[in-house]
Parts: structure tokens; sequence; C-alpha cells
């Protein structure tokens, strides 16, 4: 998927994630902080990259500001984030597709 | 070398006889030379103590660069005494390398993070630790290891001479102009004043500051003025609002409501629970809430509580109104109900530090304690818990009294939610050993109960009594299997926080963390 | 990846809890607190412009968390908003138990949504009638039409009244003695045992007032209703004591049973307990009252 205009997901309550894909035309460039970046860094890093990664989502700028999302939460927000940049968050998801 | 519970100490420590944590009652028998201070005669009378500032009491008391200054967290996040005496200290007199002894420490006194930063402040010798100065002593920046004691074990490091006082500073909610201190009766009342006085009897010099200078004498003392070198009026000693919360409520949350019921009936299973039984409780939501469900308890079977201890605060004191508990000894109040109460209300006493909590006298009430209910950030599958630091690895809070009661009670019960947010609070190994695995009984999570397995009688009494319950490791897998596994945190050599065992010996250390960066490639 | 049994249309449901399908922290384990069914919330409790994103936390939640015996029941946008098929999409995929139809009128209305989750059932590779579904009469007309809606489909499991709107279109408000509702709670009851379906009462919302809550859970048991919406776990102890057979219940329950067996593997069809006459008709109650037993820990036996 090509992120088309910026967009946003999530709240920064506790046990949530606010994520913000834009734009970019150099690959993923990832700016992510965490509640929990000691312990679960590495984790979440990779599940966002796995999760854009099957969108198809290749060129975009992504702000993650994590706040001890469980991987479930983090995969909906940047998945909600990335459809709705697209204009295509309402209808017809492809569940169980690339959204998994 | 490795200690009984596992952790790595640096030899370099091993110093001047001090020893590794070796079990529970190590120290048991051993005979001690209690430390003694050198103090002032006064022996002309004076009309008045009383001395125009902190600065003037500093001077009268040889204050001097290298000097160690204790202090009393009765006020605890309304507390400005610590930060009005460091500012006298440092920067009217410009004294440096000075050290801390305080009870504890809180969020009250983030100004002293920049003493430490610019290493006028070279120690710190504290219960709790928290808020900026718990980042900047986890970041290095103190020079000497900050020391982590509990409250009984630092009445007993003082009294053992381990640390030594040179002016002790209580603040008073109301104070003669000798020095009779009493936590009441003021504008920033606080109640009990236990933990000021073991300081106040070991220090060479005391100063008492006040905001409510009253008229001599101020009885019945918490602390006397035999023990007082001076006392200075402020215009304030600290902010009510935060010395004490209006009320202590018990918690309506569903999760808190569900683990303090699993508490009691953990408690009614047991053989202890019995007529003039003993209890102690901390003021977390699901430790507080579980006086509620006690109570109920204690109604079905037509018994009553024998005595409580602890910092206390207005359920336990409206149980003692009611005459469900026979007597309540508190070393510290944490809401307006408790401070109203304590030595007004008949059977409501105040009683020390040391009385409390101190391993090394001859009969500190956690000794006679049947129950204890705490709190924990983490407790591993070993049942060691820690209250210290933060799972990141940062120093964010208090062994308080938490080491002292699990060891010396019969039946020690941790309440935690098995996750918080993205922690897990059970398991496989705390970041710091607080609390020993050999004193902790029982676990009461969201999630289950795990008693711990050197307890099979306990186990027996959950059985018979048909409360369900897993092992420890059940319940870790359980939180790892939520949350994910967390990486383990990587630690730079250098030990930034000593975590001595209420014995004396050392249980832990805290070391310095490398905090791990997203953009750095790996 | 958490595999979940298929549903069974008639369980135990004495508690149904609501919950905010679009907040992480509440969704992760409401089950812990046992209540017999989960009701994920995407309608009221969702903010508009927050659906999309509600539908995606409701996705993972399903997929990842294991509610273990707790029922999964998702609460869809009503039919007159642009949301509902895409939420039975994500039910459907997701492999929620059930699905609770919000402002039901008709049977028409249940036929809708069958036609729409048997489409995703095909779409998404699910068990044709896996997913069960129940609705909530929230206007005079829905109450009217009540029985017709019990009866619309085969996967219709229960039927919930939903107070707030309801009483709002019959121009009322809660009172204590449920003078504002008794007569469309009694029709609504009516229709689900005339269509053999579950029946449960809407939710008590005033959490102080732990005195009114009880009296109306205590009218509820009266009723003959099967169980109750919750919105704070502090009110699943007190359904679950209400709802609980008393021991003497279960003595005559256990009694009935056991003759049974014995008396019609003899072909004896009508037979005494206790001096009462007792034939067929009295073995269904009888199951009930063990299963009810065994789900509230006061009955260990092997009968059901």
């Amino acid at each position: 998927m090509e992120i088309l205009k910026p967009a946003m997901a999530g709240t920064l309550e506790s046990s949530d994630a606010q994520v913000t894909v834009e734009p970019g035309t150099d690959g993923i460039q990832l700016t992510l902080s965490s509640s929990v970046m000691n312990q679960y860094g590495r984790q979440i890093k990779a599940t966002v990259l796995e999760t854009l990664e099957r969108l198809g989502v290749n060129n975009a700028q992504v702000t993650v500001v994590d706040k001890g999302a469980l991987d479930c939460t983090l995969k909906a927000r940047v998945e909600c984030a990335v459809f709705r940049s697209c204009g295509q968050s309402a209808a017809n998801i492809p569940w169980g597709g690339a959204v998994r | 070398m490795k200690n009984a519970v596992g952790r790595e100490i640096p030899d370099a420590l091993l110093t001047n006889g001090r020893e590794v944590y070796q079990g529970k009652n190590y120290m048991d028998g051993k005979y001690i030379q209690k430390a003694s201070p050198r103090t002032r005669r006064c022996e002309k009378p004076v009309d008045t103590k009383v001395v125009a500032s902190l600065v003037e009491a500093l001077k009268q008391c040889g204050a001097k660069d290298g000097m160690t200054f204790s202090f009393h967290h009765h006020l605890r996040d309304g507390d400005y005494v610590v930060n009005q005496v460091m500012a006298a200290a440092i920067d009217e007199l410009g004294l440096k390398d000075l050290t801390i002894a305080a009870t504890s420490l809180g969020s009250a006194h983030d100004p002293i993070a920049d003493y430490i930063e610019e290493g006028k402040v070279i120690g710190i010798q504290t219960s709790g630790i928290r808020g900026r100065m718990g980042e900047v002593v986890s970041a290095g920046k103190l020079k000497t290891p900050a020391i982590i004691r509990s409250h009984g074990g630092r009445p007993r490091a003082i009294e053992a001479g381990e640390v030594h006082i040179d002016i002790a500073f209580i603040a008073a909610p109301t104070s003669d102009c000798m020095g009779n201190c009493r936590g009441i009766g003021g504008k920033s009342n606080c109640g009990s004043m236990g933990y000021a006085m073991s300081d106040a009897k070991y220090a060479d010099h005391v100063v008492v500051v006040t905001d409510c200078l009253v008229p001599f004498p101020n009885m019945p003392a918490s602390v006397e003025a035999i023990d007082v070198d001076a006392v200075v009026v402020v215009d304030s000693i600290g902010n009510p609002k935060k010395i004490a919360s209006a009320a202590a409520r018990i918690s309506q949350n569903p999760r808190d409501l569900m683990m303090a019921e699993n508490v009691a009936k953990v408690i009614a299973s047991t053989p202890y629970f019995k007529e003039g039984f003993s209890f102690q409780t901390g003021v977390g939501g699901p430790s507080l809430a579980a006086n509620l469900f006690l109570e109920q308890y204690m109604d079905e079977r037509g018994i009553k509580m024998g005595w409580a201890i602890g910092g206390i605060c207005g359920p336990m004191v409206e149980m003692l109104k009611k005459g469900k508990v026979g007597k309540v000894i508190d070393v510290q109040d944490f809401d307006l109900d408790a401070v109203n109460s304590i030595n007004q209300t008949p059977n409501h006493f105040e009683m020390s530090a040391s009385q409390y909590a101190n391993p090394a006298n001859k009969g500190a009430f956690v000794n006679s304690l049947d129950f204890v209910v705490l709190a924990a950030l983490e407790i591993d599958t070993g049942f060691n818990v820690n209250v210290l630091t933060g799972s990141d690895g940062v120093l964010r809070g208090a062994p308080g009294g938490h080491p002292d009661t699990a060891a010396g009670s019969k039946c020690c019960i941790i309440v935690t939610p098995l996750v918080r947010g993205r922690m897990a609070t059970v398991c496989e190994h705390v970041v710091t050993v607080t609390t020993p695995g050999d004193c902790v009984d029982v676990l009461v999570t969201d999630y289950g109960i795990a008693v711990n397995p050197l307890r099979p009688d306990l186990i027996e009494c959950l059985d018979k009594a048909g409360i369900p319950h897993v092992t420890i490791e059940e319940l870790k897998d359980k939180a790892y299997s939520l949350v994910g596994r967390p990486d383990d945190l990587e630690w730079e050599d250098k030990v930034v926080a000593i975590l001595e065992a209420r014995d004396g010996t050392i249980l832990d250390v805290v070391r310095k963390i490398k905090p791990y960066d997203p953009n750095k490639a790996e | 990846m958490i595999p979940r049994p298929r549903p069974e249309r008639f369980r135990l449901r004495r508690t149904m809890m609501f919950m905010n399908a679009q907040k992480p922290g509440l969704i992760k384990d409401a089950y812990i607190y046992g209540c017999d069914s989960i009701m994920l919330d995407l309608e009221d409790a969702v903010a508009e412009n927050q659906k999309d994103a509600a539908r995606f936390s409701l996705y993972h939640a399903l997929k990842t968390i294991d509610y273990g015996d707790t029922e999964v029941i998702v609460r869809i946008n009503g039919l007159d908003t642009p949301h509902w098929q895409e939420d039975i999409r994500v039910c459907v995929a997701g492999g929620a138990d059930g699905i609770r139809i919000a402002k039901c009128e008709s049977a028409q209305d249940v036929k809708t949504v069958e036609a729409a989750v048997e489409a995703a059932e095909e779409e998404f590779g699910v068990e044709k009638g896996r997913t069960l579904l129940m609705a909530a009469l929230e206007s005079p007309k829905g109450i009217l039409n009540a029985y017709e809606i019990c009866a619309a489909s085969d996967r219709m499991f229960g039927v919930a009244i939903s107070g707030g709107d309801f009483r709002k279109c019959m121009q009322t408000t809660p009172q204590p003695d449920g003078v504002d509702m008794l007569f469309a709670r009694g029709q609504m009851l009516l229709a689900a045992r005339a269509a053999g379906i579950q029946c449960f009462d809407t939710v008590f919302t005033n959490l102080d007032d732990q005195a009114g809550f009880e009296a109306e859970v205590l009218q509820n048991k009266a009723m003959g209703f099967d169980g109750k919406s919750l919105i704070n776990p502090k009110q699943i102890r007190f359904v679950h004591q209400v709802f609980a057979p008393t021991e003497k219940e279960i003595i005559q329950a256990e009694k009935i049973l056991r003759a049974y067996k014995e008396q019609s593997a003899a072909g004896v069809g009508v037979f005494t307990v206790d001096g009462k006459m007792i034939d067929i008709a009295f073995i269904p109650g009888a199951e009930r009252t063990l299963r009810l037993a065994r789900a509230c820990g006061m009955y260990e036996g092997d009968l059901v």
C-alpha cells in the first residue's frame, strides 16, 4: 500500500499506542518511543516493521508512541493508520489476509 | 560473590566485614557494639533554643564539608524541609561532599538531583528513591553508590554505627522553644513521628525545624528536648495536601477488589486467623481493600483482631473505633483520619522505626506479626520481590518496611496484578531483589494464587478451604503469554546503588542501565 | 492464534458484560472476572470516527486473546448505519461466538444480518452456521414484533431488551419497582419462551445504587430471565448468587433425573418422586438446574 496522506490511529492512554504514518520516499523511517523500551523496544520495532511489510508499505515516515501496548494492539494501530492514510479503513478490509 | 538469592555481589564491596546475604535470620544471636553519639552538654539554663535561621543552626552545630545529614519522611511528598536544609547548607554556606541519610525520599526532593549532578551531594542513604533523584542516581551521577535500606535496617545500621549522623533534622509539625516535638497540633500535621526517633537519639546534633511554635512543654513529645540542640522556625515545613490525603478510600477498581477478596480468603484459611490475630497491610489498592473483606470474615467467625501496625490510614482507624481491633500502633500515618486519631483515640499508639522493624533489637513488632499484605513491582519464580527498580532498571521505589514485615510475619502475602500494561509483574528474575523469596509465602494475582513451596503447611490450608492455586511458574508463563517475554536488561559495570538486606548483608546491587536505542543498528 | 471451539447455542448465560472494543486495556482480559459472556461493543461505546479503529482492535483481540470458556459476543452497529456490514465481516473473520443485533425491529432485520453473516462465513472459510445471533429490542416496534424476531433464524440463541433507548421511546425512566418496563419485559419473555430461545434483561447503570441493582436482579430471576447484561465486573457476583439454584432444587433435580433414568430404562413414562407425579416434561428443567448448579460450583455429579 502507498501512504497517500498523513494519518493517525490509537491514543496515549496506558496499554495503547499512537501510530502516525506520513508519506515518505526513502524506505521506512521509524521513530519509536516507548514506556517499556528497555525490555520490549526490539519486539515493538519488529512488530511494527513486520506489520508494515505485510501491508506492502515500503515508503513511509512512521511514528509510534507506545504506552505499553500489547502486540495485538500495536498491529491494530499500525494497520488502522495505514488504511486511513489510503482512505480505505471503513470497508472491505482484508481480514485474515494482509491483516492478520 | 554470589549470595543466597543468586545475585552476584562485586568483591570490591565486601570490605570492613561486609558480607553477602546468607538467608533469613543469619545474624540471630550475634552480639553488636552499639555506637554512641558525641553530643554537646547544655548544662547552663537557656530561655530558648530557637535560632534565627537554618544557616544559624547549621553553624551552631559545626556543619562542614563531608558531613552526613539525616531526615525523616513523615511529610511524604509534601516535604519542604530536605530542600530547605540542603539549600541553606550548599547555596548559603557553600558546603560540599555531603551525604543525605533519609528514612525515605520522593519526588518532593527533585531539586536535590541538581546537587547530585553538581557533585555537592555525594552520598544518599535512604529507603525510597523516586523522581529525578532516582533518574540521576540510576544514570551514575552520584559519586558513591546509594545505599538502600529497609525501615528496620536503617535503625539497625544507625545503632551499629554503620551510619553516623552528624546532624539530624527533625521536621516537626509542632515544637516548643526547647525542641519537644509532636506530629499534631500544627498546620502541617503528620501524626506519628516514629522514623525520626532513632535519628534524634543517635545523631551528634539535632535540629528541629517547625512551622508552629507552641508553648513549653509540648507533651507528650515524640522527639524530646533532651536530644535537641536548636530549633528553627520556618514559614512552612510542607504542603499539608501532600502530607496526608483527606481520607484513603478503599479502591472501587473491580480488579483490586477481586484480588483483595482472595487475600482475605487466604488469610481466613490459615490457623493464624483466630481471636487476637495481628495484621499489617499496605495502602495500595488491593492491599487496603483486603481490610474490607477481612472484616467480613472476622464477623463471620466472631473474632477480633488483636493489634495492627504499620503505616496506618482511615479504614484501620475505623476498625479500631468500632472495636474490631484491640490496638493500633504506627510508625507513620497516611491520611487525616489516622493523623487525627493517633494518641487521641484510646489504644492508638506511636512507635519508633526500631520498635517497628529493627532486626537487631529484642522485640520488634514485626517479629510478632501474624499477617502482612504487601504489594510488589515484580516478583520472580523464586518468590523474590522487587519494590525498588522499575522493570526498565531505573530506581523508582522503596523497600520501606516490606523486607522487615515479610521476614518477621508468619504469613506474608504479596498481592499484585499479573501484568501492568506491558510489564510482567510475575517474572523469571526480578530486576533487583529487595525482599528475599524465603520471606514471602503467598502470591495473590488477578490470574490466580501461588504458594511458596517452602510452605507446604499453607498449601494444605488452601487445599482444605477449597481455594484454587497454581505454581508461580504457571503464573509467570501466563504473564509472558500475554505480554511477550521481555528482553534482558543491559547493564554497565558501575554500581549505582547497594541494596542492603535488613541484617546489614548485601542483598543485591543496582548497576547503571544501558538504555535500548531503537535507531541504533544491531 | 487462539482457536475457539464451536459456539453452543444453548449454554449458561447468566451474565453478559459489556466492554468497549476500542479500549485495549479493557478487552485484554475481561474474562478474569468470571462472567459467562463478554460483549465487545462496536456500537454506542465507540465514537463515530473510531469505528474503523475499533474493528482492527477487535480482530486482533479475537485472534490473540485466550478467552477460555467465556463466550465472546460482539454488539454490531445498527442496520441504519454505514458500519454494520463491515462489523459482521470482522466478527466472522475473527471467530466471534455470536453477534448481537442492535435496534432489531423485525424478523427481516434478523434475516438481513443472517444473510450477511452467511456471506461472510463463505468469504472467510468459516463453518456455515457457526456464528450465532441474538437480538436487542430497543423500541416499541421491536417489542411488538418480539415473537417473529425470536423465531426468525436457527442461529438465534436469545433476545435482550435494551432499557436506555426503550424507556426514551416510552417516555419513561427507570422505576424502583420496574413498572416502567414490566409489560415489555413480560412480552419479550413470552416471545422468547414461545420460540424456545433465551431471554436477557437490560443493564443497570447506576453503580452507586447497589440496593436498586439487587432489587432488579431479584425481579429478573422471578420473572424467568436467563441472565442479565452488565456494565461492571462488580455486578457479576450478585447475579450469579441470585441465579444459582437452591440446595433443595438441586437435590430435587438429581432425584428426578436419577428416577427418570431408571424408569425409562424399564419402559415407564410416568412415575412419582417424593409423592409428586413426574413425566418427561420435568426433565429439561431438572437438567437446567443441574447445569446451573455445576456452573455455580454446587454440583459435581455426572447426571448432566
